[in-house]
């Protein structure tokens, strides 16, 4: 494979992700792979903040260990970074400031600030660095200029050609100044051109294709650019978009516009989610089809807003108080955020349950050059209405909302449907809808019903998938977005002769213990990898599929993702 | 096609005789009945409670959702088809207590749907403990020495809250009641009517007698005119509260059209699934 990893870091406020936006898409147009990762705080302004690119000639799902070209603005972004640089790496800072502890690394000052300066903005030093970025890949600067005019063009000529300059002298700063040192972007590129996204815009996505037409959701980190992609996507489509006043409101809100026929979601993170407990619990036994997205972040509480963690599966399987069906599923890259999330109104609807969709940071936040989403991959498939002329056959309120079917799905009907009314209820009842709570045989048949809806969803299709030998010395275990290093670690130890497989989860309920079962039989070891303290994903295995002694563990719970040589030096500690 | 008066008779009622919701139940189908509405266009959404039993009672589509979350569910039905003739219902302690915040967000909003609140100071499906509104000194269970707390005022608040109707009615007025959820239903925009509906069984002080003694009726001041905030606001702390009538209304725009999208459309009219050109138009803008 080949590779270039490039990061830019400074304070929060210097344009750091404008700059990396910037690079990252323009690489992607060429037609390279990137991923893109950000790294930032819970606050607007200082700090550190940095974005990372690693650009590749076949798809990349994660950012990488190491950084080869690095530009610091400031000091800190030297401090903390500098783990990541190796011998040939090359750091390049604001020569505004002295840099400390850089002796072992190549390195070059630039007078980034004062170049922006003397153009007019200190501001747009970051159009600097993009400018002796394109001088250190020898890409030829006007391949910028373009994108400078889409995104400045309404501020007027005078910006345009600031941001311009800006990018030039930065271009020719480098060429002039500093030692000819150039990095080569891989030599092959995608036969198509990859569309450039983040696993939130994906998800956004998905739920227009999926045929989500409503979203009530509030503001959190780091769900809330699923509720921007809705909020600029839906309207065009005949959607509507609430910002509600809490979780609690905007979960109901799409419990409501479920009821009346629309597929409707909400999108949050672990706090929020937390709030929507007890609304879970009615979608459950109302059978309202409901859609959550969870992007998971660091908890509890407030917990790390801003950095990653696989810490609510737990939540997710068995929260809100009461007994309810329900599907959990968890996609691993930025394209299954898509397709999952189109994915997950069919299965809401079909089945008249909750669909939770467990991203996290790491996959919501980070873009990727991805394949193009196929059209005819997403089918939206309508089912369980029941029709008008069904209802007409019918004797006035006697439509069985709840009735005992054997699949345990009942017909439904939608508001404004003649002869079809009924009360969605929060307390148990009996099949015409009616509270009914004294009768122990109507308590346990509708207990059952609604158990008995996802008998026939089978996950282990594709609820577990399998890559590497049949019987593996070591098992590497990983459920959503821990898939791009996990994997990178598999192919790495092949290559080392080791005989390691991966089994990775993409739904967690209900559990796919058919296709983990022979899998974790069949390998010398297991070692799991939880993004948290407790290893949830761990005791879920235990507890569905036994061999309780089998799993050797690996936590990480500090913000960040795994990298893929912490997997490795785990997964040969293992095999010793 | 007209409709009879029983065509909105839903389950038999299982609130303690005497209660003041039958006439609650009773008055809102006599607005559905006289203002001809079918029962299919209509969704009564409620919260938990003696009150929140009333979805059940009135035959229509309904909703009986959580304690305290009538509104959000009912906001999102209205959003979602706006055809619809949405009633959110519950009770003091659901509205004021548990869910008073939905209540201040709708009202600023304007979300178009009716909101009666059956309050008799008292939460009684739990057998009597203080509400929101029981006024200070109020003995109950949880109170056993008098509440330490000053009562709530829900038409203040919905008054500062934007609320575009805000009205008061009575269970032992039914023929004021009747019109005024009929005006409520006919306005456009989010219409609260706070309803005073004794508990007979728990509530000991706050009985018809009571209120029937203490009510200033509206209805009998010719010369007021509700198209006034400010003076809506003097005339119900004039009357600490214990008033009846439409006491504000006002025209205003409705929250589901002046949020982006297609004005007073039923979500459910376009088509779930996305043309392979809309769908391609998409993935370009990545590319």
């Amino acid at each position: 494979m080949q590779q270039l990893t490039w990061k830019v870091g400074g304070a929060q406020g210097e344009g750091i992700d404008s700059t990396g936006e910037i690079l990252g898409t323009i690489l992607n147009k060429m037609g390279y792979y990137t991923f893109a990762y950000r790294h930032f705080m819970s606050l607007i302004k200082g700090g550190h903040t940095n974005y990372k690119i690693r650009v590749s000639n076949q798809p990349v799902y994660y950012h990488g260990d190491q950084t080869d070209i690095l530009i610091a603005f400031d000091q800190r972004t030297i401090d903390e970074n500098k783990a990541e640089l190796h011998q040939d790496s090359l750091v390049i800072y604001d020569s505004k400031f002295e840099p400390k502890r850089l002796e072992q690394f190549s390195s070059c000052g630039i007078p980034m600030s004062k170049i922006a300066e003397q153009l007019g903005n200190v501001i747009i030093k970051n159009m600097v660095a993009i400018g002796v970025t394109a001088a250190v890949l020898n890409l030829d600067p006007q391949l910028f200029y373009d994108m400078v005019e889409a995104r400045f063009g309404s501020k007027g000529e005078k910006v345009v050609s600031m941001n311009k300059s800006a990018i030039q002298q930065g271009y020719d700063y480098y060429r002039e100044q500093c030692e000819e040192r150039h990095y080569n972007l891989p030599a092959d590129k995608a036969s198509e051109i990859p569309m450039l996204i983040s696993g939130n815009e994906a998800a956004g996505f998905g739920a227009l294709a999926g045929g989500c037409r409503f979203l009530a959701a509030y503001p959190i980190t780091p769900a809330t650019e699923i509720m921007y992609w809705l909020i600029s996507h839906l309207p065009e489509y005949g959607g509507k978009v609430v910002q509600a006043e809490d979780e609690i409101a905007a979960c109901l809100m799409a419990i409501g516009a479920n009821y009346t026929g629309v597929r409707a979601m909400t999108s949050t993170s672990g706090p929020g989610f937390s709030l929507m407990q007890e609304a879970i619990g009615l979608a459950g036994i109302a059978e309202v089809p409901l859609v959550i997205v969870d992007v998971q972040r660091a908890g509890p509480a407030t917990g790390m807003p801003t950095k990653t963690e696989q810490s609510d599966y737990n939540e997710m399987l068995y929260g809100s108080h009461g007994e309810i069906p329900r599907i959990v599923l968890v996609p691993a890259t930025i394209s299954e955020c898509f397709y999952y999330m189109a994915e997950a109104f069919n299965l809401a609807e079909k089945y008249q349950c909750v669909v939770l969709v467990a991203s996290d940071l790491f996959l919501g936040m980070s873009k990727q050059s991805v394949p193009k989403f196929d059209y005819n991959s997403i089918k939206v498939k309508r089912s369980g209405l029941i029709s008008d002329s069904e209802l007409a056959t019918l004797e006035p309120g006697q439509f069985k909302r709840y009735a005992l079917t054997d699949s345990g799905i009942s017909p439904r009907s939608i508001p404004g449907q003649k002869n079809g009314t009924y009360v969605a209820l929060s307390n148990e009842h009996d099949e015409l809808g009616r509270e009914e709570a004294e009768d122990p045989y109507n308590r346990v048949s509708q207990m059952q019903k609604r158990f008995r809806k996802l008998a026939n969803f089978s996950p282990d299709e594709w609820g577990a998938k399998y890559y590497g030998p049949d019987q593996p010395d070591l098992l590497l275990i990983g459920c959503g977005s821990t898939y791009a290093q996990i994997s990178e670690a598999r192919v790495q130890l092949e290559q080392a002769g080791k005989k390691v497989a991966h089994l990775h989860l993409h739904i967690l309920q209900p559990f796919p213990a058919a296709a983990v079962r022979p899998r974790i039989e069949a390998a010398g070891k297991c070692l799991v990898f939880d993004n948290n303290y407790t290893g949830q994903l761990r005791m879920l295995l235990q507890q569905e599929v036994g061999f309780h002694n089998k799993y050797e563990t690996h936590n990480r719970y500090d913000g960040n993702p795994f990298t893929v040589s912490e997997i490795i030096a785990r997964a040969n500690e293992v095999l010793q | 096609m007209s409709y009879k008066l029983t065509d909105y008779r839903g389950s038999r009622p299982t609130w303690c005789p005497g209660c003041g919701h039958f006439a609650v139940l009773g008055c809102l189908q006599q607005a559905a009945y006289q203002l001809g509405l079918p029962p299919e266009s209509m969704v009564v959404v409620s919260g938990i409670g003696c009150s929140g039993k009333i979805s059940q009672h009135f035959n229509s589509y309904g909703f009986h959702s959580l304690h305290g979350r009538s509104i959000p569910v009912a906001t999102g039905i209205q959003i979602s088809n706006p055809n619809l003739t949405v009633i959110a219902a519950g009770g003091d302690g659901d509205g004021y207590g548990i869910g008073l915040n939905h209540f201040i967000h709708a009202a600023r909003r304007n979300v178009n749907i009716t909101y009666i609140v059956m309050d008799n100071h008292i939460y009684s499906l739990t057998t009597g403990q203080y509400s929101p509104t029981s006024r200070k000194g109020f003995v109950s269970k949880t109170t056993p020495k008098g509440s330490a707390e000053m009562h709530l005022r829900p038409l203040e608040i919905a008054l500062a809250a934007g609320a575009s109707f805000v009205a008061q009615g009575f269970s032992g007025d039914v023929k004021q009641l009747t019109n005024l959820i009929k005006a409520a239903i006919e306005h456009k925009g989010f219409s609260h009517i706070n309803v005073f509906s004794p508990c007979v069984t728990f509530n000991k002080i706050n009985t018809f007698d009571w209120f029937r003694e203490r009510i200033i009726n509206l209805d009998q001041q010719e010369d007021y005119q509700p198209s006034d905030r400010l003076q809506a606001l003097a005339k119900v702390m004039e009357a600490d509260g214990v008033l009846t009538g439409i006491i504000y209304q006002e025209e205003r725009k409705l929250f589901h059209n002046e949020i982006a999208g297609v004005k007073d459309q039923a979500l459910t009219e376009t088509p779930p699934a996305l043309t392979q050109e809309q769908f391609e138009q998409l993935t370009a803008q990545y590319c």
